[in-house]
């Protein structure tokens, strides 16, 4: 107020006479207001705080994404989450149908600094309460409700259309490790998420799993964490653990299994061969085969098979698919197919069995030398092979089943053949079995045997039998009474010797009497001998003594 | 004439002592542009004015800065819940959808009408009065005036709201139970309902009529 000068305000010159009642002029203040334009800040702070929680918004928004599902099961827009490592990183905004109504789709805002989830390799995936033999999972989102699980992509790819997964990952990314590949004919008892194990230690586990594009085998991935994976060399052998593997042998029965849940829910081990190395690491992806069981897995690589035909003439009862083929006692193939051909030109019907051979089982000095060798030093090598009499054999494997396999060996008799080294498959010479062989030399036999006069030798068996019963008859009679009397008169003899000998019988109380007396006449000359050895003069002068 | 007003006859109040003045006529000509002094009471000092000063500029601020947080005051969350089941963020729509949903109708009805009708109802009301009595016009007066009667008795009913949330973010503190917090939305409709209770104060009503008078000061 003080520094406000105070003045009456002027009210011009009419206006005294425009004052009927007198009043006071109002007073007038000198210094210019200047707050009124300062009302116009209120819509400039205004404007600027608006604006700042405007971009703070806009800046906290990240990309939006549209993440297809089969199902939006428990996804409520606005409500559900998308988390990472349990950290919001976006919401769902809408779910909606596809245009094909087949799945829907799921509209997620991501959050500023989940910017980098919307790339290629992102993976996304419902989070449910999930029941499986292998645990129980998302027991929270029972209480808090269904939430989207992230697992951040490493690709620099940026990319805002996903398709979600329908189970969790068995992995994310964030776990280290390495991803191999292996193959196999069937999937048996496994599934994604069967445990892997290391010498009986969970490694890793199944990741994914696929079908070949030919259809003919199965594609695993399996993942092995850290540290684990440097275990896995390029030598590693993959085989199925599940189940349980009953060996009886010469050295009694043995069961093998891995853990319970391993024989429950199948797995896959994994080892290096005895005496090997595991190698250098397997890179990333790498493919190994997967063996069905342990001891499949440890032998050595077989390679690729060679398709070899064997034409039969016998009957191949008891031959099967997957009957062996054998050199010598070892596996070196097995049957593919048995089939009836018919061979116009000779109007009979032949048996082409088809055998898939692994030249590699010969030994890897053989398989390298096939390698090398060029056809036509294949070819000289068949034909050697056939000179010196190889040719295969069917013969029986079990006596009770009549189980055939194939054998092939060297039959130095064999008749000498020609094949053709270059026909596809190729063709190898047989023999007939040993046993049929066997079948036709017994059948000669019989004939043989058939030929020999069984009555007649039974006639004169006959006669001859009569014969000695006569004879026998005859000693029973005449010879037998006799040797009794004998007997008897022996008897009487042996009596009379023993009464003589008996003890008390005069013979031998003479020859005792005559033994005492011998004995006094010794013990006489005894007492001679002495004194004549103390007294020798005695022998000349008498008795010495008895004069003194 | 049966109506007049303390302009038209030349009269100044104090508002404060209720002492009358003369209107100096530099001042009733003021709106020819010349710059004229403020004007104090003879008695308590008090500034003198015939109408509130800058009044339909002060509005147009203030309106306009509320529309401008009106904005914000709707897009933002105004509530944070977070307890174990999850954390959630509540916009006053998604509030009132939720509460229309869950069947609670009744409720839903009057946080609507506390939270945005009315709020839109005084911007859209306020900016009708000053825009009319900006340019002047002679339509309706009496009905413009019963229209900010209505405002400055229903203003302060938006601010149930940010009563409701005082409440429930003092109350609901259990720590990792369940912990409600304001979101940023909450300020600006705070901010949105005390400014448009600022514009209406400073709304003058008498501006509505002094148009209506053929023979008005203004008009000399």
């Amino acid at each position: 107020m003080s520094n406000d000068e105070r003045e009456p305000a002027k009210a011009g010159a009419g206006a005294p006479e425009h004052d009927p009642l007198g009043l006071p002029d109002p007073l007038l203040q000198t210094t210019r207001r200047w707050l009124p334009s300062l009302v116009w800040l209120v819509p400039v702070i205004a404007a600027l705080v608006g604006l700042s929680l405007v971009a703070h918004e806009i800046l906290q928004r990240g990309p939006v994404i549209t993440i297809t599902f089969n199902t939006a099961e428990g996804i409520e827009p606005g409500k559900t989450k998308v988390k990472y490592k349990d950290v919001n990183i976006g919401d769902v905004k809408s779910v909606s149908l596809s245009r094909d109504l087949s799945h829907v789709q799921v509209k997620v805002e991501l959050t500023k600094e989940a910017e980098r989830f919307a790339v290629a390799d992102t993976r996304f995936w419902v989070v449910r309460p999930r029941v499986a033999l292998s645990g129980v999972s998302g027991l929270n989102t029972l209480l808090s409700g269904t939430y989207l699980g992230a697992d951040a992509g490493k690709s620099s790819d940026s990319q805002t259309d996903f398709v979600g997964l329908e189970t969790p990952p068995a992995v994310t990314g964030d776990q280290k490790g390495h991803q191999y590949r292996l193959h196999s004919d069937t999937m048996g008892s496994i599934d994604i998420g069967s445990p892997i194990y290391f010498r009986r230690i969970q490694v890793g586990q199944v990741v994914s799993a696929s079908l070949d594009d030919d259809g003919n085998g199965v594609t695993l991935g399996a993942f092995i964490n850290a540290p684990y994976d440097r275990f896995v060399g390029v030598n590693s052998r993959f085989w199925h653990a599940s189940g349980v593997d009953l060996k009886v042998d010469s050295s009694g029965i043995k069961l093998n299994t891995q853990s319970l849940a391993t024989v429950l829910l199948g797995g896959i081990a994994f080892q290096t061969p005895l005496g090997e190395t595991a190698g250098a690491p397997a890179p990333d992806n790498t493919s190994f085969p997967l063996a069905d069981d342990e001891s499949e897995a440890m032998k050595v690589p077989d390679g690729a098979p060679i398709p070899v035909v064997f034409n039969f003439d016998q009957s191949l009862r008891g031959l099967t698919v997957g009957a062996e083929l054998d050199f010598r006692g070892i596996e070196i193939g097995q049957v593919q197919s048995i089939g009836l051909d018919y061979d116009k030109a000779s109007h009979a019907f032949k048996m082409p069995v088809t055998v898939l051979l692994y030249p590699n089982r010969f030994g890897a000095t053989f398989a390298a030398h096939m390698h090398q060798a060029s056809p036509a030093e294949h070819a000289a090598l068949l034909n050697s092979l056939i000179k010196r009499g190889m040719r295969a054999q069917l013969r029986t494997g079990n006596f009770l089943t009549g189980q055939l396999y194939i054998a092939l060996d060297y039959f130095p008799h064999a008749a000498p053949v020609k094949i053709d080294p270059n026909k596809v498959p190729l063709e190898l010479p047989t023999v007939p079995n040993t046993l049929d062989q066997l079948q036709t030399q017994v059948a000669d036999i019989a004939k043989k045997l058939d030929a020999i006069p069984f009555d007649q030798i039974g006639n004169n068996l006959n006669l001859t039998l009569k014969n000695a019963n006569a004879l026998f008859k005859q000693l029973d009679t005449q010879v037998a009474p006799e040797a009794k009397d004998t007997l008897d008169a022996a008897k009487q003899t042996f009596n009379a010797a023993q009464q003589t000998l008996q003890q008390g019988s005069p013979l031998q109380t003479n020859v005792q009497q005559a033994l005492q007396q011998l004995n006094q006449t010794l013990q006489s000359l005894n007492a001679l001998a002495e004194y004549l050895e103390r007294h020798p003069e005695s022998l000349l002068r008498g008795n010495q003594g008895d004069q003194q | 004439m049966k109506h007049r007003s303390a302009l038209s006859a030349g009269l100044l109040s104090c508002e404060v002592c209720g002492q009358l003045c003369r209107l100096p006529r530099a001042h009733a000509q003021a709106h020819r542009g010349r710059p004229v002094p403020p004007l104090r009471c003879v008695r308590c000092g008090a500034a003198l004015h015939a109408r509130r000063p800058d009044s339909i500029a002060r509005t147009w601020a203030l309106l306009i800065a509320a529309m401008i947080l009106y904005i914000p005051a709707n897009l933002l969350p105004i509530l944070h819940t977070s307890s174990i089941l999850g954390s959630e963020d509540d916009t006053i729509m998604s509030g009132i959808v939720y509460f229309w949903t869950s069947g609670e109708w009744h409720l839903a009805c009057i946080v609507f009408i506390a939270s945005i009708l009315v709020p839109m109802l005084k911007l859209v009301v306020l900016s009708l009065l000053a825009w009319t009595t900006q340019h002047r016009s002679r339509w309706r007066p009496y009905e413009r005036t019963r229209l900010f009667r209505l405002i400055e008795r229903i203003g302060r009913w938006s601010m149930l709201d940010v009563f409701v949330i005082t409440l429930t973010v003092a109350l609901v503190h259990f720590q990792s139970i369940a912990t409600i917090t304001a979101g940023p939305g909450a300020l600006a409709f705070a901010s949105v309902v005390v400014l448009t209770m600022l514009a209406s104060m400073s709304f003058d009503p008498r501006l509505i009529w002094d148009h209506t008078e053929p023979t008005g000061p203004r008009h000399e």
